[in-house]
C-alpha cells in the first residue's frame, strides 16, 4: 500500500545548526504514528515542514505518491493535512462557532458573515466527533479540554486526511485525555492518518500503531506491535535505559512539622484541608483537574488566600493573605504554567534566576552588585546543569526542560522551607525529568518540605513518601507511598 | 452575556444618573433644543471614535494620528472648494475621504512592514502630517469656508421655533455620525473582514494560521480610520465654519478615552459600536452639563478624568466580583 505521507531525506538547518538531518518518515492512512523525541530533537521543525509553514533545505515530501514542493499552509490543508498546535491557535475572544467555522469561510472566499451558517458548520463538525459545546460560548471562557475539542472540530471543517497533534494531552485532565484518545482511534478507523506527538509513554503504548523517534534531528528508529513496551520506548528515546530512582525520605522523627495546615477552607475552592508536612518529606497531592489541588496550592502561596483555617510555619501561626507574606515565610511555588506564570520569557536566563533574591544582591546603595549576581548565576546554572551558552540569552530560547530548571532554580535561590511544585514535568522529556527529580530529592534531603502536585500517578509514587488524595475540594485519604502502587493510585484518582 | 455583565449597561446607568443630576439643577437640560445641541457637538468625536474602535479591536496600541489627518483633509478640501469657487459638499467629502484613506494607509503599511507598535508610528505620522500642514499653509487660517459647508452645517431636520424665537432642529451631523456607526457596525458584525479584525485582535498568529490576510486587514483598518478622519474633518468645518490648522488636534486622548470607557480593550479583540457611542455621549453630556451648571470649562478635564477612573473601576470591580464568585471546585458538602 502506498503511504499517505512519505518524507525522504529531509534536512533543515537554522544559522548553521542542524535541526533535521536526512530524516525519512512515512505514515499510512488509518495509522496512528506516535512521534517522540526529547525537547529540541527536531519534532517541531518536522511538523512545520509537513504543514507548509517552513520549507525544507533538501529532501522530498510525497503526499499519496505525488511530489509536493514548496507548498504553503493553505496548499497542505487542501491536501488534507491539518495541525493541532500545542497552543491550539484559537481566538479566545471569539465564539466557539466562529473559531470552528472561520477558517473554512475564509478559505471559501466569503465576504459576508451568515451567523446561522457559521453555527451550522460548527455543529456539523462537532457532531462528527461527538463534541457537545455551546456554539455561542466565548472560547476563552472554556476549560482547556474543551478548547482543544474546538481546535479539533476546526480541522474537521475540511476534508481531513492527516491530522498532526502536537502534545495534545499536556494540559488535559485524565477524563479529557481518555476522551481525546478515543477520538483519535475513531479517526483512525475512518482511515485518517494521525501523527501524535507526546512525551507520555503510557499514552503511546495505549494508542500507537507505530512509534518513530527523533534524536538530535535524526530518525533513530521505529517500534511497532509487540515492541511497544515502556522499556523499549525509553531506550529508543534516550539511547540508554533510564531507571527511575525512587525517593526515600530521611525524616528526623523528633522534628516538628515545617508546615501545618488546619481546616483550611475557601468557598467554591476547597474545604477543611488539614495536613502536616515534615522537613525532609515530599508530600504528593493526587487528584483530578478541578479537584481543588491547584486551589490549595494557590492559597498556601497567598495567590488566592483561604477564607478560614490556620497555617503554621515551623510551629508558629502564619497568616498568609498575599504572596509577599508567603514568600517571607519561606514558601515557594512553581506553577503549572511556567510560561505564563513562572518566567519572564524575554529576559535573560541569569536575570530570571536571581529575580527572587534581587533585594539581597544590592551592594552599596541601590545598585545591583553585578559581580555577586554573575557569581550567583554561574553557581545555579552549574548546579542545575542548565544548558545555555550565555546567561544573558533570553529564557524563551531554551528548551522546555531547561526552562523548567530555570523556574525551579529561581525559587531554590531563596532556599525555601516549603517548596510547592505543581506539575513540574509537564512538557519535559524523560532525561530532563530524571534530572528535575534529582534536584527535588536533594532539596528534601537538605531539610525542606516539598509538596508535589501531579497528574501522573507514577510521578507521585516515585517521588513522594506520603500522598494526599484530593477530591471535591476535600482531602479524602492519606496514603503511605510505600504501600501504594502507581496502578492503585491511578485507579483511586480516576474513580473520584 | 447577561445584561449586568456588560459595560454598556453600566454606562447607560451612569449616563442616566448624570442626566438626572443635571436636570435637577437646571431643567433646561432635558429640552429637545439642548439635546439636539448635545448630539451635534458630539458628532465629530463620535465619527473619530468609530475609527479608534476599529484600531483598538485590531489590537496593539491606539492610533493618535487621526486628528492630524482630519486637520489636513479639512484644510485641503476647503482650499479646493475655494479654488473652484463653490462646488458641493459631496466633493468636499470625496476629497477628504480619499486623502484621509491614503494618509491612514501609510500608517498601516509602516506598522506592517516594520512591526512597530501603532502608537509610536502614529505619533510620528501625527507630527509629519500636522507639521507639513503648518509648513505649507504657513499657519494661515481660512476664516471663510465656501457656501456648501454653511448649507450642510446649517440644515436642520424637524426644525421648529423655540420659545425665544430661535429656530432649532436636528443637525445633519448626528445623522452622518449615525450612518458611520451603522457602516462600522455592519463591517464589524456582518463581514468576514470585520471578524478578521476581531480574530487578529484575539491572536494574530492564530489568525494567520486560519488564513487571515493580515496585511490586507491592517491596511483596510488604517485606511478606514483615515477616511473617517476625513469625514470628521468636513463635519468639523461645517460646524465651526472655518478651517483653522490647529482646531482639531488635541481631541485624541478624549476620543480614545471615550472608546475605552465604552468597553473596548486596549489589548485588542474587544469592543462594540454601541459602547463607543455611549462613551462619546457621556463626555458630550458632561461638557454640556458643566455649561448648564455654570461651572468653569476648566473643570471639564477634571470630570473627564474622574469619569474614566469611575468607568474603569466599575469594570474592574465587576470582573473581581465575577472571579470571586466563580466556582473553581465543586466542593463536596458545600452550600451552593
Amino acid at each position: 500500500m502506498q503511504p499517505f505521507l512519505q518524507l525522504d531525506g529531509i534536512s533543515k538547518s537554522f544559522a548553521g545548526v542542524h535541526a533535521l538531518v536526512d530524516v525519512d518518515l512515512t505514515v499510512n492512512s488509518g495509522e496512528i504514528l506516535c512521534l517522540m523525541g526529547e525537547n529540541g530533537s527536531g519534532k517541531s521543525t518536522l511538523i512545520k515542514i509537513v504543514s507548509g509553514v517552513q520549507p525544507q533545505d533538501s529532501g522530498t515530501i510525497r503526499v499519496e505518491g505525488q511530489d509536493v514542493r514548496d507548498a504553503t499552509t493553505a496548499e497542505m490543508i487542501r491536501h488534507g493535512i491539518q495541525v493541532i498546535y500545542q497552543d491550539l491557535s484559537l481566538m479566545p475572544n471569539l465564539t466557539v462557532a466562529e473559531n470552528i467555522a472561520m477558517a473554512r469561510t475564509i478559505r471559501e472566499g466569503r465576504r459576508l458573515v451568515r451567523w446561522g451558517e457559521m453555527r451550522q458548520i460548527a455543529q456539523e463538525a462537532m457532531d462528527r466527533i461527538g463534541a457537545k459545546i455551546d456554539p455561542d460560548a466565548t472560547v476563552g471562557d472554556l476549560p482547556v479540554g474543551l478548547q482543544q475539542m474546538v481546535a479539533i472540530c476546526r480541522a474537521f471543517t475540511s476534508d481531513l486526511r492527516l491530522l498532526i497533534l502536537d502534545e495534545p494531552t499536556a494540559s488535559l485532565n485524565r477524563t479529557e485525555i481518555e476522551h481525546l484518545l478515543a477520538l483519535v482511534r475513531e479517526m483512525k478507523d475512518r482511515g485518517i492518518a494521525i501523527i501524535f506527538i507526546t512525551h507520555k509513554i503510557d499514552e503511546v503504548i495505549d494508542v500507537a500503531d507505530r512509534v518513530t523517534c527523533l534524536r538530535d534531528g535524526r530518525n533513530v528508529g521505529s517500534l511497532t506491535g509487540e515492541e511497544l513496551t515502556y522499556d523499549r520506548i525509553v531506550e529508543l528515546m534516550t539511547g540508554r535505559e533510564v531507571v527511575p530512582v525512587p525517593f526515600v525520605a530521611r525524616i528526623d522523627p523528633t522534628q516538628a512539622p515545617v508546615l501545618s495546615v488546619r481546616n483550611l477552607t475557601k468557598r467554591h475552592n476547597f474545604a477543611d484541608v488539614t495536613f502536616d508536612l515534615y522537613p525532609g518529606e515530599i508530600l504528593g497531592i493526587a487528584g483530578l483537574l478541578g479537584s481543588g489541588r491547584t486551589e490549595i496550592a494557590k492559597a498556601l502561596f497567598g495567590f488566592s488566600p483561604a477564607d478560614s483555617g490556620e497555617i503554621r510555619i515551623g510551629g508558629k501561626v502564619q497568616p498568609i493573605r498575599n504572596v509577599r507574606e508567603a514568600v517571607a515565610a519561606g514558601i515557594a511555588y512553581v506553577p503549572e504554567n511556567r510560561l505564563t506564570e513562572g518566567l519572564f520569557l524575554q529576559k535573560a536566563v541569569g536575570d530570571n534566576l536571581v529575580s527572587n533574591v534581587i533585594d539581597d544582591l544590592t551592594g552599596r546603595g541601590v545598585l545591583i552588585d553585578e559581580d555577586r549576581k554573575a557569581a550567583m548565576v554561574a553557581e545555579w546554572i552549574g548546579a542545575l546543569s542548565i544548558k545555555v551558552a550565555d546567561p544573558s540569552a533570553p529564557v524563551r530560547s531554551l528548551s522546555g526542560g531547561n526552562q523548567q530548571r530555570v523556574v525551579i532554580g529561581k525559587w531554590l535561590t531563596r532556599r525555601p522551607k516549603v517548596l510547592i511544585l505543581n506539575g513540574p514535568t509537564v512538557g519535559v522529556d524523560i532525561a530532563a525529568k530524571a534530572y528535575i527529580y534529582e534536584i527535588v530529592h536533594n532539596l528534601a534531603h537538605e531539610g525542606a518540605g516539598v509538596i508535589l502536585i501531579s497528574d501522573e500517578a507514577p510521578e507521585i509514587v516515585n517521588n513522594s513518601n506520603r500522598i494526599l488524595l484530593v477530591r471535591g475540594g476535600r482531602v479524602q485519604r492519606e496514603l503511605e507511598t510505600r504501600q501504594t502502587s502507581a496502578q492503585e493510585l491511578h485507579r483511586m484518582v480516576a474513580a473520584s | 452575556m447577561k445584561l449586568f455583565q456588560r459595560s454598556e449597561f453600566y454606562l447607560v446607568v451612569l449616563i442616566a444618573l448624570i442626566c438626572i443630576f443635571i436636570t435637577s439643577q437646571n431643567p433646561n437640560f432635558l429640552t429637545l433644543q439642548n439635546l439636539y445641541g448635545v448630539l451635534r457637538s458630539a458628532s465629530v468625536n463620535g465619527i473619530f471614535a468609530v475609527g479608534v474602535l476599529f484600531v483598538l479591536i485590531l489590537g496593539g496600541t491606539p492610533d493618535v494620528s487621526f486628528p492630524a489627518i482630519a486637520q489636513v483633509t479639512q484644510y485641503v478640501a476647503v482650499l479646493a472648494l475655494i479654488a473652484i469657487g463653490g462646488g458641493n459638499i459631496a466633493l468636499a467629502f470625496a476629497i477628504a475621504i480619499v486623502l484621509g484613506a491614503v494618509m491612514g494607509a501609510l500608517n498601516g503599511i509602516i506598522i506592517q512592514i516594520f512591526r512597530v507598535t501603532t502608537i509610536v508610528v502614529t505619533i510620528a505620522t501625527f507630527n509629519l502630517y500636522f507639521g507639513m500642514l503648518y509648513v505649507l499653509s504657513r499657519g494661515d487660517v481660512l476664516f471663510e469656508v465656501p457656501r456648501p459647508f454653511h448649507d450642510f452645517g446649517g440644515t436642520l431636520l424637524f426644525a421648529r421655533e423655540g420659545a425665544n424665537g430661535a429656530v432649532y432642529g436636528l443637525s445633519l451631523l448626528p445623522v452622518l455620525w449615525l450612518a458611520v456607526m451603522i457602516v462600522g457596525w455592519f463591517i464589524l458584525r456582518r463581514t468576514m473582514l470585520g471578524r478578521s479584525i476581531f480574530a487578529m485582535g484575539g491572536d494574530e498568529v492564530s489568525a494567520v494560521r486560519i488564513g487571515v490576510n493580515t496585511f490586507a486587514v491592517r491596511l483596510f483598518v488604517f485606511s478606514f480610520v483615515g477616511a473617517l478622519a476625513g469625514i470628521a474633518g468636513i463635519a468639523h468645518a461645517s460646524l465651526v465654519l472655518s478651517a483653522i490648522p490647529n482646531s482639531i488636534v488635541g481631541v485624541e486622548l478624549e476620543v480614545i478615552a471615550a472608546v475605552v470607557l465604552g468597553g473596548a480593550s486596549l489589548f485588542g479583540g474587544k469592543g462594540t459600536v454601541t459602547g463607543t457611542m455611549l462613551g462619546v455621549l457621556l463626555f458630550a453630556i458632561l461638557r454640556n452639563g458643566l455649561v448648564l451648571l455654570n461651572i468653569s470649562s476648566y473643570w471639564y478635564d477634571v470630570t473627564i478624568g474622574i469619569a474614566i477612573i469611575l468607568g474603569m473601576s466599575a469594570n474592574a470591580w465587576q470582573q473581581l466580583r465575577a472571579r470571586r464568585n466563580q466556582v473553581n471546585v465543586a466542593v463536596e458538602g458545600e452550600a451552593p
